[in-house]
């Protein structure tokens, strides 16, 4: 394996075989073929089995609340622009308990990437529904089957204004970590929603039934078609896989913030009161 | 009170809401106070955009006032359906102005005479209800004997752009008020004119105090989600960010906006919010959360009155026990209360302090009728409010929850993106550098290191304010906004065997309030609230019961009055 700036050697608390091993190994490739510098790289998230990657990763480690890594993500972009950063959690985190945040981040556009870790259950509080766990589905809180809706992340992101929508897969790091990579290039909130197994938790969902009910998108795709994109969203076995819809950047929402509209990008935290002004308003 | 009858004046306007009034009230405010008065406004007002009936206050007076007064002396009564707070303090002395085809009516009913305005009249011929509001300022202008240029230079101002039509009929409008205000009083003044005025004031509401002290110290990341009465802040820093260089941002719920705060406090933005108690109780996670993670946020609690949606617009102090325990687990925080608008600016200074300086979530607590609530004041000075503290560099080894040597518990903080070192948070029980444990020695220790804050917190704690005699054999308690009323009652009583206390910080307590609360005085706790919270937090901290409680829930403030004759009873009931 390729040896990154951002390795961890301690211990891990996923279970062996666990998707979101991939999914380290994916955003740490990506993020070394980008050279970003880690002591300016925040790693953000909420609380779920996904959510504790910041901690497996020798960067700006930050885990908040359960559903709560998109807003605390945005008030350390917009304290400090110059900061590279990413929130991640699971479907749980991101799509349940932070629902709310997700449909506003996407519309607020912080220049943040979202990635979700989506196994289609809740991993670490063992195997309950999630907001992404297909009708039928039996668990220990829904002994009878799921009977909700699953959500379609994809498709809310797109309808919510979100300017870059990617799917990626944990059985594919290569092509899941271009993904990524183009995420984080990416002007804006851009979502990486990947799909991984939780082989403890969801027997339906295994590495064989991900390899076998997915398929990339191929060259031909124009990612740009916004009806097309949201079409493709509705498709599922195969789910496909790739860049669903990207367009041209919206403005984000610290650059139109007061302090960074003269294009000065010092952080908040260098910045003195601004005594003058008041004074003036005292006046 | 007993008789100011030579040395102040009230006036209270009633009308429904969206008739475009405040721009008479605001007018006359500050010509009064520029003329040389001492100019006290305090609004109140219904949860609807328009119709109802809202009230303002002026007492003007020769000497400062600071407070809620219950007589009327001139009412401009100018929708019908005055309400109870009104009527109830309407007297012989009152003189009623309305019109007679709207209120006439009903004040003939009550017994009083009413003193046509003939308004719509008067607007009609000018070309409209628009110009209604000026009229009334004129009225005021000539009830003082003003000129009748007073508002030549704001209606320039303020109309120029409409064109001089425009000037010229708010400027008649003005005076045709002014003569008709001059003919009631005789050409008398209804108050003379005080000896000069102290240059150095400045007119303040408790809002705009509070917002400019926070400014101060430097807060340059505000969010909130709108609700009645903790807008008010958030409106302010809106309006001025690029004046200020804060960032702003009206979030999508309560958890947002405190989970946003804190990730900017983490990267080293002063972050402050506000909103009301419903919306506070939602940030509560997110309080527990700054505790966690030794971060230094902001929340300004404007109080109304509850259960649920309560009353949406009136005011209230039953917030300090929800703010106290606010947050799952056990951390420290400081709640500040400040008591009049001077203190509002102090309060938002040191809250910042406090937070930055401990590294913990500071609340401060204030209600509608402190907010809504200006008078002249000496001019605050920015520079006495402390300079933000500024992050360490995070070196080569940097922990962030590094247990310090000194033992008080304050580990340096550093921010992302300076220095060497990565800088970690983490919501669980942590390591010194931020990573999940659930090593138990680390955890009795981690949480000692934070419980151990409120040591030195306290010993910085603001001390009460107190007045009159320190050996009093009675103390008069009170925290917030109810200080000033109960202040102007204290004076009125006039005995010299009371000490009044007023608290600007209800946690944690000062030690010379501590020794004040062991003393063998009888204490009587004064709140806005039903049960007597700050008696209870101050029993349940020093030992200490309270002798009476006079306490007040209806959604209103106490007027100066109504405190001193509750007073009054109280020091009966209690043989003293
Ligand atoms: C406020 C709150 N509610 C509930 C929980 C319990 N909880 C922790 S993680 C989680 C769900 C995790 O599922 P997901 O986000 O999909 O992450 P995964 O473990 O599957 O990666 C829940 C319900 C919590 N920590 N906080
Ligand atoms: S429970 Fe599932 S998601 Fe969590 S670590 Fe184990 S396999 Fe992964
Ligand atoms: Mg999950």
């Amino acid at each position: 394996m390729i040896k990154t700036a951002y390795d961890y050697d301690g211990e891990f608390s996923w279970c062996p075989g666990c998707g979101d091993f991939k999914i380290l190994e994916a955003l740490k490739l990506a993020l070394h073929e980008l050279e970003v510098d880690p002591k300016n790289l925040v790693l953000a998230s909420g609380i779920g089995q996904a959510a504790k990657m910041p901690h497996y990763m020798r960067c700006n480690c930050v885990q908040g609340l359960h559903g709560r890594g998109l807003p605390l993500a945005t008030g350390i972009k917009a304290a400090n622009k110059n900061l590279t950063v990413i929130a991640v959690g699971g479907d749980g985190d991101m799509y349940g308990e932070g629902g709310n945040h997700f449909i506003h981040a996407i519309r607020r556009n912080p220049d943040i990437t979202n990635i979700v870790c989506n196994n289609m259950i809740y991993g670490l509080t063992k195997g309950q529904g999630s907001p992404t766990t297909p009708r039928g589905t039996k668990t220990s809180t829904q002994p009878f089957g799921v009977t909700s809706q699953p959500l379609n992340p994809l498709l809310l992101a797109i309808a919510a204004g979100a300017t870059f929508v990617a799917r990626g897969s944990a059985a594919d790091v290569p092509k899941t970590k271009e993904l990524l990579k183009q995420a984080i290039q990416h002007k804006g909130y851009a979502l990486v929603d990947i799909m991984q197994p939780c082989v403890s938790f969801n027997k339906t969902h295994s590495w064989q039934w991900l390899m076998q009910e997915t398929k990339w998108l191929d060259e031909t795709y124009d990612p740009c078609n916004l009806e097309e994109a949201m079409k493709l969203t509705l498709q599922t076995e195969p789910y496909p896989l790739g860049l669903f819809y990207k367009t041209e950047p919206r403005v984000t929402f610290e650059e139109v913030q007061a302090p960074y509209l003269s294009g000065d990008d010092t952080p908040l935290w260098a910045r003195k009161p601004a005594l003058d002004a008041v004074k003036k308003l005292l006046a | 009170m007993s008789d100011h009858t030579h040395t102040e004046v009230t006036i209270t306007f009633s009308a429904a809401a969206g008739l475009g009034l405040q721009t008479a009230e605001d007018l006359a405010r500050s010509f009064l106070s520029e003329a040389g008065y001492y100019v006290f406004s305090s609004r109140e007002y219904m949860s609807r955009v328009r119709g109802g009936n809202n009230s303002t206050q002026f007492r003007i007076s020769t000497k400062p006032v600071r407070a809620l007064a219950e007589h009327i002396d001139w009412l401009f009564a100018l929708s019908p359906g005055l309400h109870s707070n009104i009527t109830e303090n309407i007297s012989s002395r009152t003189k009623i102005l309305g019109d007679a085809d709207v209120i006439g009516e009903e004040i003939s009913k009550m017994g009083f005479e009413l003193i046509d305005l003939a308004l719509a009249n008067k607007a009609a011929e000018l070309g409209g209800a628009y110009y209604s509001s000026m009229i009334v300022a004129g009225v005021i202008a000539g009830l003082f004997m003003l000129s009748d240029e007073t508002a030549d230079t704001f209606i320039l101002q303020k109309f120029a752009a409409k064109g001089t039509e425009t000037v010229e009929n708010n400027k008649r409008a003005f005076r045709i008020g002014h003569q008709f205000g001059a003919d009631i009083v005789g050409k008398n003044a209804v108050l003379p004119l005080p000896q000069q005025k102290n240059a150095s004031e400045i007119f303040l509401d408790g809002d705009t105090a509070l917002a400019l002290g926070a400014a101060s110290a430097g807060c340059n990341y505000v969010t909130t989600y709108p609700m009645s009465p903790g807008t008010g802040l958030f409106t302010f820093f809106a309006k001025h960010a690029r004046e200020l260089g804060a960032v702003v941002e009206q979030a999508e719920d309560e958890i947002s906006v405190i989970n946003m705060a804190v990730g900017a406090a983490y990267a080293g933005a002063r972050a402050i919010t506000t909103t009301s108690d419903g919306g506070f109780v939602l940030m509560s996670e997110g309080i527990s959360l700054a505790g966690i993670t030794e971060t230094p946020v902001v929340i300004h609690l404007a109080q109304r009155p509850g259960p649920a949606t309560g009353l949406a617009t009136r005011t209230e102090q039953a917030g300090i026990e929800v703010a106290l325990h606010a947050g799952h687990g056990e951390f420290p925080k400081a709640l500040f209360s400040p008591i009049n608008v001077e203190s509002c600016f102090k309060c938002a200074g040191a809250a910042v302090h406090t937070a930055q300086k401990f590294q913990t979530p500071v609340i401060i607590l204030t209600d509608q009728y402190l907010l809504d609530t200006g008078y002249d004041v000496e001019r605050p000075d920015p520079a006495a409010i402390p300079e933000p503290l500024q992050p360490v560099k995070a070196e080569k080894g940097y922990k962030r929850y590094a247990f310090p040597n000194d033992g008080n518990g304050i580990s340096p903080f550093a921010v992302p993106g300076y220095g060497d070192e990565f800088v970690n948070f983490d919501s669980h029980e942590h390591t010194e550098d931020a990573h999940i444990t659930e090593d138990r020695a680390l955890r009795t220790k981690m949480n000692d290191k934070r419980l151990g804050k409120l040591v030195s917190m306290r010993k910085e704690s603001l001390p009460p304010i107190t007045l009159g005699n320190p050996d009093a054999e009675i103390m008069l308690v009170c925290w917030g906004s109810v200080f000033e009323p109960l202040r102007e009652a204290f004076e009125a009583l006039g005995r010299k065997d009371i000490l009044l206390i007023g608290c600007e910080q209800v946690y944690p307590l000062a030690e010379d309030f501590v020794k004040l609360m062991r003393s063998d005085a009888k204490k009587i706790f004064v709140e806005g609230n039903a049960t007597g919270q700050f008696a209870r937090l101050v029993r349940a901290e020093t030992g200490v019961g309270c002798d009476a409680k006079i306490l007040k829930y209806n959604g209103f403030q106490y007027s100066a009055e109504e405190l001193r004759v509750r007073v009054e009873k109280t020091l009966k009931d209690l043989g003293l």
